[in-house]
Order: C-alpha cells, then structure tokens, then sequence
C-alpha cells in the first residue's frame, strides 16, 4: 500500500497549480462528456471529424488545435511574466519556472505555429490549385493525429510525471540523464519525435500536391503566392525535420538506451547536439514564417484591389529563403568558440537573408501604393505586421553580426527580437489567415466590433510588453533568468512588459469572445465571395463541398477568379457536363494509430518497456490492416453532385 | 488524384505480389546487421570501420531509391532527379559545414 502511494505520489505532480490543472483537466473533460452524451454526438464526431481524410475538416482542426495551443502557451508566458514582474518575486519556484519557460516555448513552436500554419495550408492550398483534395489524404490524417497525441503528450506532463524543464532546446548535457533525472525531458523528446513523423509527412504531402495536383492550365508561374510560399515551406519541412529527429533521437538514445552522443563522459560530445538542433531549428523559423508571407501576399492584393506587386520578385526570394536558411544555422550558437572564419561565414550569410525579406516588404509596399484600401479586419493585421517587422528584421541583422553577437546572446535583446518577429510575423500572419478564410471555412464572416478591440489590444500590448525587453538586454538581463535583485534598474521596464503582456492576454480573450459571438448572431456568407478576391478559392461556395469543384477549373491567368470576374462571370463555367468524383473514404485507421502512438510514447516516458513494446506492435499491426485495405476509395454519382451543387444556387 | 495516376497505383500496388519492396527490405535489414555486428566486434580499425560503415549506408541509400521509391518510374516532369539534387546539395552543405564548425574542439583539446 505504502508503494502505491510513493508511486501515486510521484506519478501525478501535487502543488497548488497542477491540482489547480488536475481539477480544469477533470472538469473540461468531463463537460465534454456530458455535452458529447446528452446530444448523442459521439456518432456525429466520429464519422464526420475523428475519422475524416477531408483537407478542409482537417485544417479545422489543425486550426482548433493550434487556438487552445496558443491559449496553454499564452498562460505560460502570463506565468513567466507575472514571476518576473517584480524583483525578488517567489511568485513561481525556480524549478517550476523552469518547467514553464520550457513548456511555454516548446508549445509556442511545435504545437502551434507548427499547426496553425499546417491548417492554413491544409484549408487553403487545394482549393487555390483547383483540387479535390491533397495527393495523400490517408496520410494527411495521419499527420494530423500524429501532431495531435504528440502535442497531448505534452501537454499531460504538467499534471503526469512533471514537465521537462531543461529549456525548449533541451540542450545537453542539462538535458542528459545525469542532470535531469525523470520523465519530464523524456516527455519532450518522446512528444516531438511522434508529432515530427507528421509534420514531415505533411511537407511531402503538400509539396506532391503542388507538384502535381495544380488544375490543368495553372504552370508554377501562375500559381497564387500562398501556394508558392507553402511550396518553399516544405522544401525547408523536408529537409530540416530529419536532422531534429536525428538530434532527438540520438539524445533518447543517451537518456533510454544509456549511449553516450551527447554526454560529457564516454565519449560524447554536447556541440554536435547544439549543432544538428539548429540545423533543423533556423529553417523552422523558415517554416513558420514562409506560409505567413504567403497569407500576406494573398490579403495585401485582395485589400488594395490590385494584383500583387513583383510576383516574380517575390517567388525568387521565397525560393532564396528556402534554400539560404540551409547556410545560417551557426548564428545561433557563434559563442561557441568555433573560429572567427565559421563566425564570419555565417554572419555574411545570415544578413544575406535580410535581402530577399527586404524585396518582399517593399513589394507588399508597392502592392499597397496607390491600390483603393479596405481596411478590414485581415487588412489590419497585415499592415500591423510591417513595422513589426522591420523592427524584427533590423534587430535580427544586429544579432547577425557575430562579434556584437557576444553581448546579445542569450540576453532579453534576443529574447525581444525572436517574439517581434515570431509574434508580429508568424501570429499576426495566421491571424490575418483565419480572419481572411475564415467565411470560406465556417460560410460566416468574423464580426468586426470586438475583432477591432482584439486587434488594437493584442498590437498595443504587443509594444508595450517586448519594447522594453531590448533595453532590459543591453543592460544584462539574461533570458531564462528566474529573479532578479532591485537596484539594477530593471524593475520599473519589467513591471511595464508585464503589463503589456497582460493587455495581449486581454487581446487574444477578445479574439476569442468574437469567435463565440459570431457563431451567436453568423453574418451568412451567400456569395462565397465576400471579400471581392483574386484566387479560385472564392469562385467555390462557403463553405465549400467536400468535393471542392464540381468541375476541375481550366486556368488562363495568375488571379484567374479576378479575371474570371472582369470578364462578367458570377460563377465558375458550368456548360461542359457533370462525371462522377472520384473521392477518398473516411478512415478511422489514422485516429488509432495516434493512440498507438500516444500510449508507446507514454511507455517510453516512464521506461515501461512492455507498454510501449505494445504500443508499437499495434502501430505495425494498424499499418498492415492499412495494406491489405483495397476499399479505400468511392465515386459521388452525378445525381448527387448535381444534387449538392443545386443547393448552392449552381448546376 | 486524376484517374490517370490511379490506373498506374493499382497496376504497381494491387495486382501482384511485392517482390520488390520485400527483396529491398530484407537487404536494407542485412546491410544494417552487417554495420552493426561489424561496430560490436570491432573487426577492423576505427577509421576503416569508418570507411565500410559509410559504404554500406551508401549502397542501402541506391537500394532504396530502387526499390522502394521508384526512382526509375517516371511520368511528366523529371521532379524526382531535381529533387535528389537539392537533397545531395543540402546534405553537402550540413556535413562539410558541420565538419568545419567542429574543427575548434581539435583545437582546443
């Protein structure tokens, strides 16, 4: 009895936060319950989302997903930023800081710019090309599951186990079994490795899909720019994620299996830990990034009623990006110590990249110069991310520079400088996104009124919290600090980042209160095509059918729903006659294998070998079900489409 | 995915047996047995092991591109062969770039 209580007692982590957590965990789960019972909807979530290859349902989710990701992160940072608001604070414990810095910034990354930029490509990029669906909508399910357990994996070791606290980058020989002892840092590499399948999965799924789904007609020189900006995304997915899941991998090894790569005896060598890390973790930036210029691209021309300034301009420096984000990774680490040749290779080609980033800008710009502006609510957030950044962009060239890089590193400096550029690039960019698609998705539009206070409060907070971060730097407050004496002068700057902190907290409930709201009183999208766009996403209904087209487009020009409607269409043409669609079916297949997936992970964890032996047995066994499965596909009869298609007012 | 590409999954996929992709994988298994039963019993020097390690990694890079990803298979653009060559340049990039960087631990040591 006593020793299921020492095991009880360590298996679930007790402090007022996590029984805090424990008790919102048990209380949402069992809402969901109840709600899921009460209107016998478990048949509804089965059929129609659990077991769903459909790309546009599956972004959804990637979109849902990502939202609550933002709002765990979110708290995190609320945490880390109330600790630090005054000096000498024993609001959070230094070990438990630690956990939330951790869990803030692994989230913020993997968990949801990661799937807020795959629900952007997954709603958005076969609708623009004129498809059906992806190349491997099996597999796009299974990327999704994939990300989704890993991300819940995650996410219980607040309350399981306890959360891994050796930083986001889980750097050895802190993160070795030596110094941090315990489930947590296996919780990190067990979480990324299972949701790193996915997104790997994804980055070839997308990029078959651009390749050779585009409708008849649409060469690559036609393509929207979302769809070119996501093409130059999975080229860096494809390439980078190996060399994470090699750092991961190996760093298991070390922490499971007993090897020593990364330790500092037998051995083994830390640096190349440091080193195969950000070689998959500056292109992430990339990755993240890229799709968000996509989304500008799309918004900025649509809203200036102009077609977008320099398209072959911009496809040249998402293509540079792409391929020089290969050739920057050691600007992360030039303390190091590797020669002053190594430092001044990569500084040069780290502010090369500042180049091509520098077109775009200036192309949006031109877009803008003398276009007519609606200053709709996507509008706003892409004119808010230009100074944004700049300023982002300007700070990351002085960071570039490697000897001044000596007294940034790892200071508040840098800490500023990633949020500008990941918060007003990569955030403002997919909230710009769901803000744009969002009709396309749902058939509602977003109402304006407390979208308006969303935006201001989140941009204001914005300023208010991560200006002051840059001087706090360059007067040597070091990020990951857990307190810090008064008389240094830093007290009255931290308290006012606080508070900005606070007002964006207040922001994103805004954002959310206007989601609840529009569902509450839906403004009815009927056309389809609200905004007056440019791209063949708007020439279908919203939402659109499952289907997507009922006839496959003919493309003769780069913003052929425009020029379609300069030509005095309202419709797609529907004079040549209906076939039947050839469609995927549903599959509950890849739900079970993230199960799978999620129990093995959970084994691996607290070294439960047979668990996780047979959580990977039943990943085998679901993958030769999956093989011998020949009823994978079906036909929509014409009737049908003709059906569905009169419903919308077309034929 | 057009009607056309669906013909040519099922006639690769569904009709016959995978003679293929079974060969392929029993000789990717005994490739990797053989590196690895080589490192256990240390046949040969570091830097030989090193060499022959590195050799039997290459031929299972060419076994698998054969017979599992059909790299002979093609229709419309040769994507595949650009592809590859971004692949081989990238990988070029990340180890001579990562030998350079790790020379300073010579150095300093």
């Amino acid at each position: 009895m006593g020793g299921v209580k020492q095991f009880l007692s360590h298996f679930f982590v007790t402090g007022p936060f996590e029984i805090g957590g424990d008790v919102s965990i048990g209380l949402v789960s069992l809402a969901i319950l109840f709600v899921l019972t009460r209107y016998k909807l478990w048949g509804w979530l089965w059929r129609n989302w659990l077991t769903s290859v459909d790309h546009k349902k599956i972004g959804i989710m990637y979109m849902l997903a990502a939202l609550l990701m933002l709002f765990r992160g979110g708290v995190d940072a609320l945490m880390i930023r109330t600790q630090l608001a005054l000096p000498n604070s024993q609001f959070l414990g230094a070990e438990h800081y630690d956990q939330i810095f951790t869990t803030h910034g692994t989230i913020m990354i993997l968990f949801m710019a990661m799937p807020f930029i795959f629900a952007m490509m997954n709603i958005v990029v076969p609708l623009q090309l004129g498809a059906r669906d992806v190349a491997f909508p099996y597999l796009n399910a299974i990327s999704f599951w994939l990300f989704f357990f890993g991300a819940m994996l995650l996410n219980i070791s607040f309350v399981i186990g306890g959360s891994p606290d050796a930083g986001w980058v889980n750097y050895p020989p802190l993160a070795e079994l030596q110094f941090s002892p315990g489930p947590g840092d296996n919780f990190y590499l067990l979480s990324i490795l299972i949701s790193g399948i996915g997104s790997v999965a994804t980055g070839i799924n997308f990029l078959v899909t651009i390749l050779k789904m585009r409708a008849p007609g649409m060469s690559l020189m036609k393509m929207p720019m979302f769809s070119w900006a996501v093409f130059a995304t999975c080229i860096d997915i494809i390439f980078a994620f190996p060399a994470l899941t090699i750092a991961l991998g190996l760093e298991f090894a070390d922490r499971i299996l007993g090897a020593h790569f990364f330790t500092l005896n037998g051995g083994g060598n830390p640096m190349m830990y440091v080193n195969l890390f950000w070689m998959w973790g500056h292109p992430e930036v990339y990755i993240v990034i890229l799709p968000a210029f996509g989304i500008y691209s799309e918004v900025v021309a649509t809203f200036s009623r102009k077609r977008l300034f320099g398209y072959t301009a911009m496809v040249t420096s998402l293509l540079l990006i792409a391929i020089a984000s290969y050739f920057v990774w050691l600007h992360h680490f030039f303390t190091m110590g590797a020669g002053a040749d190594v430092n001044t290779f990569f500084a040069i080609a780290s502010m090369f990249i500042a180049i091509p980033t520098g077109v775009k800008i200036f192309n949006w710009l031109f877009t803008m110069f003398r276009g007519r502006i609606r200053m709709t609510i996507p509008m706003m957030w892409v004119i808010a991310f230009i100074p944004n950044f700049v300023i982002g962009g300007s700070t990351g060239v002085m960071l570039a520079a490697a000897p001044a890089d000596y007294q940034y590193h790892n200071s508040y400096f840098l800490v500023a400088h990633f949020h500008q550029v990941l918060i007003g690039g990569v955030v403002y960019g997919m909230l710009a996104g769901m803000y744009y698609w969002w009709p396309k998705m749902f058939g509602f539009i977003l109402e304006e009124r407390f979208a308006k206070w969303g935006f201001w409060l989140f941009n204001i907070g914005f300023y208010v919290c991560f200006m002051p971060q840059y001087p706090l730097g360059l007067m040597g407050m070091t990020r990951r600090m857990y307190t810090y004496p008064a008389g240094l002068g830093w007290s009255s700057l931290n308290m006012i980042s606080t508070v900005g902190a606070f007002v964006m907290g207040i922001g994103f409930i805004f954002i959310v209160l206007n989601i609840v709201s529009s569902i509450r009183h839906p403004v009815k999208d009927t056309t389809g095509d609200p905004w007056d766009a440019r791209t063949l996403e708007w020439s279908l209904p919203s939402p659109a059918p499952h289907y997507n087209f009922a006839r496959i487009p003919v493309i003769d020009s780069r913003d052929q729903w425009w020029e379609m409607k300069q030509k005095g269409m309202t419709k797609p043409d529907d004079s040549t006659p209906l076939a039947p669609i050839h469609m995927p079916k549903n599959s509950g297949k890849p739900f079970i294998m993230g199960v799978l997936f999620f129990i093995a992970g959970f084994g691996f964890v607290f070294n439960w070998y047979v668990l996780a032996g047979l959580g990977l047995l039943g990943v085998v066994i679901t993958l030769f079900a999956r093989s011998f499965d020949y009823d994978t596909d079906y036909y929509i009869p014409v009737d049908e489409v003709k059906h569905s298609e009169a419903a919308f007012g077309r034929s | 995915m057009t009607d056309k590409d669906q013909t040519i999954v099922t006639a690769g996929g569904h009709g016959r047996f995978p003679w293929s992709h079974v060969i392929g994988y029993i000789f990717s298994l005994v490739l990797t047995l053989v590196a690895l039963l080589m490192v256990i019993n240390h046949v040969a020097s570091g830097g030989m092991l090193l060499f022959v390690i590195l050799l039997l990694a290459t031929i299972q890079i060419f076994i698998q591109l054969f017979f599992f990803m059909h790299i002979t298979e093609k229709h419309g653009p040769a994507y595949h062969i650009i592809t590859l060559a971004v692949a081989l340049f990238f990988t070029f990039a990340i180890i001579a770039g990562s030998l350079w960087i790790m020379t300073f631990t010579q150095l300093s040591s």
